[in-house]
């Protein structure tokens, strides 16, 4: 099952970003109740009025070119998976790709499989640069997420996410060993056309969606790469809540040490796209030559992109020439319920 | 709906793309085609760094139409590294906080938007410089 690249691929570059506004989860609670057994997260990150997944795309994709030190007109692709597009017809990855300097011999197209988006295009990413039609490809991974007011998601949609550049193995600060896919038709969470907000099956999301896809692709894949869990330095897994990913995590037999680089969904939400997409950006910041990090998306609907990542040497020289992951969880400024009313736009004046 | 003039400065307004005089090197922000300093034809393309300081600043608090929803915000002139002044909103900053000399640094962000059902404007603004980690440890160091 395990999918692999006829030339062998890695990360040449990479770059996060998490927008400077934080809703405290106790603030939420203050408007709406609930929080007696505990808020999902401490609090979530919101974007400025002038943000929006095409701004926050063009920053971290900024970042993975600082780092990959390559020129932008050496990019073959610019791919943005998200679920929350500025245009509903027209590419985010045309206005990212003009923003960076890479267009016009470009690739440039949005993909779209809820909270997987991004590493869907990852995969995709690793065929296109592993078949050689192309030398380096930029995927990106944001979402500015909305819950609906009231709505338990509330707590936690969050906004920001990461981009990454695949280049040959040889240019790579991680390179891939291989990845899988688990995939299934299964209704957890949607959002029809025209509706502003999702829908989602409350505890349905839980076992049939969450729990059994990331469960599946990770062990399937350590299994077929002869890996077990004390193999890896990290664990990043999608981060809906901070339960979901500890409870995942420690079932497939992954200490509370292997995740905690990757785990940032108490600080900023959930990223959606973006969530396990600037995980691995966290780990990547931390981590040394040699160390292998293990990445699982979820993306309702559902499915579930597991890969293994083998960090080289070239991380520790390319690794400060961008901001780091902390660099943006750190600019912190809280705001109150009625200041995010007014960020995200939900008070309807026609 | 106007497209096309937006279309036509997609080059400065997303990658702050000027250009440079190719008999004195001087940089020119907003491209004009021809050289302030010595008048002779200057369209070389050059991509600003991005980085410049606070030289002026003012706050707007009654915004012109398109741009209520951002108010109240700061317009400043941000001297660019390379030096040319430019006039550009202030984003991630509280009015409050802005002096003069601030380093700053580009970021590109919605400069408005066509009502509704029309094109979202990007473009350049400009923030604090982020503050960042590695630069304490070598400032340490
Ligand atoms: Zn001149």
């Amino acid at each position: 099952m395990i999918m692999r690249p006829s030339r062998e691929v890695g990360i040449v570059g990479y770059g996060a970003y998490v927008p400077r506004y934080r809703l405290p989860a106790e603030e939420v609670g203050r408007i709406w109740g609930g929080g007696q057994a505990g808020y999902p997260v401490r609090e979530k990150s919101v974007p400025g009025l002038d943000e929006d997944t095409t701004t926050m795309a063009i920053e971290a994709a900024r970042n993975a070119l600082r780092r990959a030190g390559i020129a932008a007109d050496e990019l073959r692709a610019v791919w943005v998976g998200t679920e929350s597009k500025t245009y509903a017809v027209k590419p985010t990855g045309t206005i990212v790709a003009e923003a960076l300097g890479a267009t016009p011999h470009t690739q440039a197209a949005d993909w779209e499989f809820a909270c997987k988006a991004g590493t869907e295009a990852l995969q995709a990413a690793i065929g296109l640069v592993g078949s050689e039609m192309v030398r380096y490809a930029l995927i990106a991974g944001v979402d500015a997420a909305q819950g609906r007011p009231g709505d338990a998601l509330e707590f936690t949609a969050g906004a920001g996410g990461a981009a990454y550049i695949l280049g040959p193995r040889e240019e790579s600060l991680a390179y891939c060993e291989g990845s899988l896919s688990y995939v299934t038709d299964t209704p957890d969470f949607f959002r029809r056309a025209h509706e502003r907000y999702p829908s989602h099956g409350g505890r349905f999301t839980g076992e049939p969606a969450y729990f059994r896809h990331i469960e599946r692709a990770a062990t399937q894949l350590m299994q077929e790469l002869g890996r077990k869990p004390a193999d890896y330095a990290t664990c990043v897994l999608h981060q809906p809540n901070s339960k979901f990913p500890a409870r995942a995590g420690k079932a497939l037999g992954f200490t509370a040490e292997q995740l905690a680089a990757g785990m940032l969904v108490s600080d900023i939400g959930n990223c959606y796209a973006g969530s396990s997409l600037i995980g691995l950006s966290a780990a990547l910041d931390r981590a040394r030559p040699g160390d292998r990090i293990l990445l699982v998306s979820f993306g309702s609907g559902a499915g579930s992109d597991a890969f293994s990542f083998v960090v080289t040497e070239a991380i520790e020289e390319r690794r400060n020439r961008a901001p780091l992951t902390w660099d943006y969880v750190r600019r912190r400024h809280p705001i109150d319920y009625g200041t995010y009313v007014r960020y995200r736009q939900k008070l309807r004046m026609h | 709906m106007r497209l096309a003039p937006h279309w036509r400065v997609r080059a400065q307004r997303l990658q702050l793309r000027g250009e440079v005089c190719q008999c004195c090197g001087e940089r020119l922000f907003p491209p004009r085609d021809v050289c302030p300093a010595c008048h002779q034809p200057a369209d070389k393309p050059f991509a600003f760094c991005g980085e410049g300081t606070v030289y002026s600043f003012s706050t707007v608090y009654e915004a012109p139409k398109g741009y209520e929803r951002f108010g109240p915000y700061t317009i400043a002139l941000v001297r660019l590294k390379e030096g040319p002044l430019v006039t550009a909103q202030l984003t991630d900053i509280d009015p409050a906080d802005v002096r003069i000399g601030l380093p700053v640094e580009m970021v590109t962000r919605v400069l408005r938007e066509e009502g509704e059902d029309g094109m979202v404007i990007y473009g350049y603004k400009f923030r604090p410089v982020l503050e960042r980690e590695a630069a304490r440890e070598e400032a340490r160091a």
